[in-house]
């Protein structure tokens, strides 16, 4: 669809190349962290050279993912603060879910429920990076064995449960139509402004 | 070491499917008694020879223990330790090295199918050529024992001679112990001899004497005969009661089918949830275009 006069603008060209090179690092980390994570999925250190050359560029994937992360996070964090109005918007979530809005407080930038899931995407992405520094050989060698051990599991726990909330991420994008295009090319039409974040589009025509 | 005996194994890392089990062989052990070691190092040398490796030489920093820690090239360490019981200075000696336990808490880490195995004889074998270098047989060994190569990033560790017994001889160290310190056979014979030399240490006063063959870690295909074996950690730290950390069960066990299963449930929400409540579409569309 072309551009309609009206379009709001969502995301410039700068945080599109970034959320999408996030996307790519992501998908690396992922694939590859899952191939040493279950031997029935081994098989996916092919797409990555073999096991030894996965092992070796898999670090260097988290770290790109969470810089990319950074970046955009510290972009969007002033959206994201977590008051009253979500704490009333999460109340509604399942009517939400359900495709009824009427009752739920008017979302702003982001929803409550995107908010809540920024602060998770934030905390796995954090523990990830930690604990991952924890056993990188050989940069972690002498550290404790114990210290190993929980950063070994807290870092299957963090990735299980950014993989959990990328899949929810990236299933309110395919539902709520015409959010991909916000992210894609950049705009929004003010039904979907209107529809989906109200606060936000009030905001923005009183701007204009 | 490759994989000689693949018709032998019993357990192989990463792999949820059981190895070839047709055939069956006694499990065997090595039998390290510490009240007859001397310290001479003699085994370190055999083991060094035998498996063709030379670490480097190090620096004296005033201990017998030389080289000071296990490595990539020194499978088999003499540690010495300065003990005072019942009044006597008493200097034990233990020789450090993979114990081949019978539930591997490196093979149960090791993300890498078959770069782990362990025979059906009871030996843990690293087949480097498998080996990933990640590091995760370091964190499940209960016994600090696998090293990893800074020159390739392979995990090494003794191999039990697992060449020379597939050929039906004694590892290296056995072979060259001047005093009969180590010895090897089945396990059974091993404890049947550990319980002869239990009753003549007590006969001179060890009361203590006794055979550690840990079950913590299922037993071990390496076994010591301890003075004191109420304290093992007077052997250099040989710890009292190893078993694979709880931590590494839960990640290496439960944890991994929840996951999966997680991930599954949650795409599996995602279309059924579509297939419900259909595409959210922005109201009043047509006005806006």
């Amino acid at each position: 669809m072309l551009r309609p006069k009206n379009a709001i603008d969502r995301y410039n060209y700068l945080e599109r190349v970034v959320h999408w090179l996030l996307a790519i690092f992501f998908f690396t980390a992922a694939l590859s962290g899952l191939a040493f994570f279950h031997p029935s999925m081994f098989w996916l250190t092919n797409f990555f050279g073999g096991g030894p050359w996965t092992r070796i560029l898999h670090p260097f994937m988290g770290i790109g993912m969470f810089v990319f992360f950074a970046w955009l996070g510290l972009k969007v964090m002033g959206h994201n603060t977590i008051d009253k109005t979500d704490v009333e918007w999460l109340k509604h979530a399942h009517e939400v879910m359900a495709g009824d809005e009427s009752a739920a407080p008017p979302a702003g930038k982001y929803n409550a429920g995107q908010k809540v899931l920024f602060w998770l995407l934030t905390l796995c992405m954090l523990g990830l990076l930690v604990t991952g520094f924890c056993f990188w050989r050989p940069l972690a060698d002498g550290l404790p064995v114990t210290l190993i051990r929980w950063a070994s599991l807290l870092h299957a726990v963090c990735a299980t449960g950014l993989i959990l909330l990328v899949i929810g991420h990236a299933y309110m994008a395919f539902w709520t139509k015409q959010s991909i295009r916000a992210m894609v090319q950049g705009w929004v039409t003010p039904a979907w402004a209107k529809s989906n974040h109200p606060a936000w589009h009030d905001e923005v025509m009183r701007k204009n | 070491m490759s994989s000689l005996q693949s018709l032998d194994l019993k357990q192989r890392s990463a792999t949820t499917v059981q190895p070839p089990s047709a055939r069956s062989n006694p499990e065997v052990s090595k039998l390290i008694d510490i009240s007859k070691c001397i310290g001479c190092k003699a085994c370190q040398v055999a083991c060094s020879e035998w498996n063709d490796l030379r670490d480097t030489v190090g620096t004296n920093v005033g201990v017998y223990d030389n080289p000071a820690d296990l490595s990539p090239e020194s499978w088999t360490l003499m540690r010495y330790s300065e003990v005072e019981e019942n009044g006597k200075l008493e200097w034990l000696i233990r020789k450090d090295g993979c114990m081949h336990c019978a539930e591997p808490g490196c093979l149960k880490a090791c993300p890498s199918p078959g770069a782990i195995v362990q025979y059906s004889n009871g030996i843990v074998d690293f087949i480097e050529e498998h080996c990933i270098g990640c590091g995760s047989c370091v964190t499940g060994c209960p016994f600090n024992i696998p090293r990893i190569s800074k020159e390739d990033h392979k995990a090494y560790k003794c191999t039990l001679c697992s060449d020379r017994v597939a050929v039906g001889l004694e590892p290296a160290c056995v072979k060259t112990c001047p005093t009969g310190a180590i010895q090897f056979g089945t396990k059974e014979d091993m404890k049947e001899l550990a319980a002869e030399r239990m009753v003549d240490l007590k006969e001179r006063g060890f009361q203590n004497a006794g055979l550690y063959d840990p079950q913590g870690v299922g037993g071990t295909h390496v076994m010591y005969v301890l003075q004191h074996a109420d304290q093992p950690e007077l052997y250099h730290r040989l710890p009292k009661d190893p078993h694979i950390s709880p931590l590494v069960n839960l990640w290496k066990g439960p944890f991994k089918p929840l996951a999966l299963a997680a991930m599954g449930v949650t795409v599996l929400a995602g279309l059924l949830h579509y297939l419900k409540v259909g595409p959210k579409e922005p109201h009043g569309e047509s006005q806006s275009d």
